[in-house]
């Protein structure tokens, strides 16, 4: 019992980052009706701001403030002018298809422009280790959890309490409807591409340290993000969140009892087992065919 | 009139085509096929590295028998088929000699492309069956786990009555784990857990718990660079507080790096390390600083003492004939003082493999430390 717990808490930490790597890709999906598979690039370039705004000499919080800031502009407002807006009156695909390309091309600017080896990125959290009834249970592992929980709570608040939030909703679930209602339309998904552009800021300073600031670290994680925005509902953003936890806790599991050689393909089982069963996942809600 | 001008264009195609091909051998080239993507990025990257400044420092001083060394680099992705494709290129352009790829599982596909183009081919790798095939152009630039692994056994015996062996599920992790198993066999030594983990695994917690679980006095990890960081960094998140024993990749530099403060304490036997007492190494871990601005790690010396090799081969033959340096190097025992680029003194056996000196190492406040100094395996006593 005290193994699986100590699998369980591990992989809960996790989890918390894929979901809220995977927030992303239901936020951008209920605004616009676009598919980011860049997501896990959108992680990995705040690292690397991060990383420059230390080396010119800032602490990590401050760093962390400013690569939100800088993400805001190029992952929110540069990719919504630059990638979607030219592209949305073509439908999804050519958006989709763009993504990839511009997941490549990130990939290859930081590797080019920075340098193909790992780095080491600091720990927000102490390295700290608790034990409880013989679990160790690390300060980054509560620390990455909560931190993650109240970014995905206060998104999924802010979407359903606030005007501004509600308005968002109202534009993701009928665009013409929303602006004859007066509501800004094109701010509103901005609003939704800078808080996206946030939340990868934040994954990123809880991922990094584990994955290390490496070009190519977002492709396993936009991966399992984009399997579990789908296990837990693609149109619910607290489905992200379970997701994530469902594909990091049973990956651990998988992974001490049945082999760690399986461990990367419990996210693709998972997925699939779902699919069949729930096509729109397991916190999702059907959606009606527009004529 | 035309016949006579054809005559001379042809004369005049023939004279270029001759000088073209003098000017080509004005030059030895050769490739340098390397991961610089993928999971093999750092060990790539710095193998290049010390290629790279081998080449700059031996053309700066009038090249091998007064040719310079033209080198040019590609990039594996850390993947055996990409490499085995630019081999086949390499070998198409006519390379005199072909370094890399560093990865066991890529070299052990890609030699069979420099073997059939008769092309000296040094490789980073160490599996034991890389050179067990019996390839005479495939030659290491550090120690195979043949060479390497009986020292660390001896090691093992000293330190542990159970052990645990973490590995990653690959051509160079299967090697070690198998090559260790045979040689703890009947030994002092029992392996009491055997935990197999994928190249660029992230999360090691599962991995850690088994080794836990086993209750064994030492873990020993033979993992690549940055798993061996992430590694060492789950090992102290679950108060792992007995000995880690690894090959030299457990306490590279850029393990040390990415692990910080988790990586003090592990201890390995290294055929390689730019702290060895050793001061034609001291020089070379200065000039590689001077160069890129970082520490170089065990690759960097294989590559680096790779290109140094060739010298000392071609130097030896005495002319550039691919075939005969390949056998000149079977059997070649390199002496540092009189070729001071190979840093250590170095032999090669009938297979490719090489035998010299070697360290023990213990991480110490962030620093590789030598412990003690190993003599050759097959030294005369």
């Amino acid at each position: 019992m005290t193994d699986f717990l100590q699998l369980f808490f591990s992989g809960l930490a996790t989890g918390s980052i894929y979901a809220l790597a995977a927030l992303g890709f239901t936020l951008l999906w209920q605004a616009s009706g676009t598919i980011n598979f860049a997501q896990g690039e959108f992680v990995m370039l705040p690292a690397f701001m991060m990383l420059g705004f230390m080396a010119a000499g800032f602490p990590l919080v401050l760093s962390f403030a400013a690569s939100c800031v800088l993400s805001v502009f190029v992952l929110g407002w540069l990719f919504k002018r630059g990638v979607v807006d030219p592209l949305f009156k073509f439908g999804m695909m050519p958006i989709v298809v763009a993504t990839i390309g511009l997941s490549i091309a990130m990939r290859n600017a930081v590797r080019a422009g920075y340098s193909a080896e790992p780095q080491p990125f600091p720990n927000l959290f102490p390295d700290e280790v608790y034990n409880l009834a013989g679990v160790t249970i690390s300060a980054t592992d509560i620390g990455t959890f909560v931190f993650a929980m109240i970014l995905v709570l206060a998104t999924q608040a802010f979407l359903a309490k606030t005007v501004t939030g509600r308005a968002m909703q109202a534009v993701a679930q009928n665009t013409e409807s929303a602006s004859v209602l007066g509501i800004n339309v094109p701010r509103m998904i901005f609003y939704t591409f800078a808080i996206n552009a946030v939340l990868a800021a934040a994954a990123a300073i809880l991922v990094t340290p584990t994955y290390l600031a490496k070009f190519d670290m977002g492709s396993s994680l936009g991966n399992k993000a984009f399997f579990a925005a789908i296990i837990g509902g693609f149109n619910n953003s607290r489905g992200a969140l379970l997701g994530g936890v469902i594909v990091g806790v049973c990956e651990n599991l998988a992974a001490a009892y049945i082999s760690p050689a399986y461990k990367d393909a419990v996210a693709l089982i998972i997925f699939m087992v779902v699919i069949l069963f729930k096509p729109q996942g397991l916190l999702g809600k059907k959606v009606e065919r527009k004529v | 009139m035309t016949k006579r001008m054809t005559l001379k264009l042809v004369a005049a195609a023939a004279i270029l085509g001759v000088a073209g091909m003098a000017q080509a051998q004005q030059t030895i080239k050769i490739a340098n096929i390397v991961e610089l993507s993928g999971p093999g990025t750092t060990a790539g990257t710095v193998f290049k590295n010390g290629v790279e400044l081998a080449v700059k420092e031996i053309n700066e001083n009038g090249g091998i028998l007064g040719k310079k060394i033209e080198n040019y680099t590609v990039d594996t992705q850390t993947n055996p088929g990409v490499a085995k494709g630019l081999t086949q290129k390499a070998v198409d352009d006519g390379v005199f000699a072909i370094y890399g790829p560093v990865y066991s599982g890529s070299i052990m596909v890609s030699m069979a492309e420099s073997k059939r183009g008769e092309v000296p081919n040094f490789t980073g790798g160490e599996a034991a069956a890389i050179t067990a095939q019996g390839n005479p152009y495939v030659f290491r630039t550090a120690f195979g786990q043949s060479v390497s692994f009986p020292k660390l056994a001896k090691f093992i015996n000293t330190k542990a009555k159970t052990l645990a062996v973490i590995y990653v599920n690959n051509d160079f992790g299967k090697g070690g784990r198998d090559t260790l198993a045979k040689l703890l066999d009947g030994s002092s030594t029992k392996v009491v857990a055997d935990i197999s983990t994928d190249a660029g695994q992230v999360d090691f917690s599962a991995a850690v718990l088994k080794a836990k679980q086993s209750n064994a006095d030492a873990i020993f990890a033979y993992t690549n660079e940055e798993e061996s960081a992430r590694l060492l960094r789950e090992l102290k998140k679950q108060g792992w507080n007995k000995p880690v024993i690894g090959e030299t990749t457990l306490v590279g530099q850029k393990v040390i790096e990415l692990a910080g403060d988790a990586a003090n304490g592990a201890i390995a036997h290294v055929g390689l390390t730019v702290d060895a007492p050793n001061p034609e190494m001291l020089k070379f871990k200065a000039k590689y600083y001077q160069a890129y601005g970082s520490i170089s790690d065990h690759n960097g010396i294989k590559g680096y003492t790779g290109v140094y090799v060739l010298k000392a081969a071609i130097e030896k033959v005495g002319k550039l004939d691919r075939k005969a340096v390949a056998q000149a190097l079977h059997g070649i025992q390199i002496s540092a003082k009189k070729n001071p680029g190979v840093i250590m003194d170095v032999s090669f056996d009938a297979n490719g493999d090489l035998d010299r000196e070697s360290y023990l190492i213990e991480v110490k406040n962030g620093r590789q430390v030598v412990t003690a100094t190993l003599p050759p395996l097959n030294a005369k006593k």
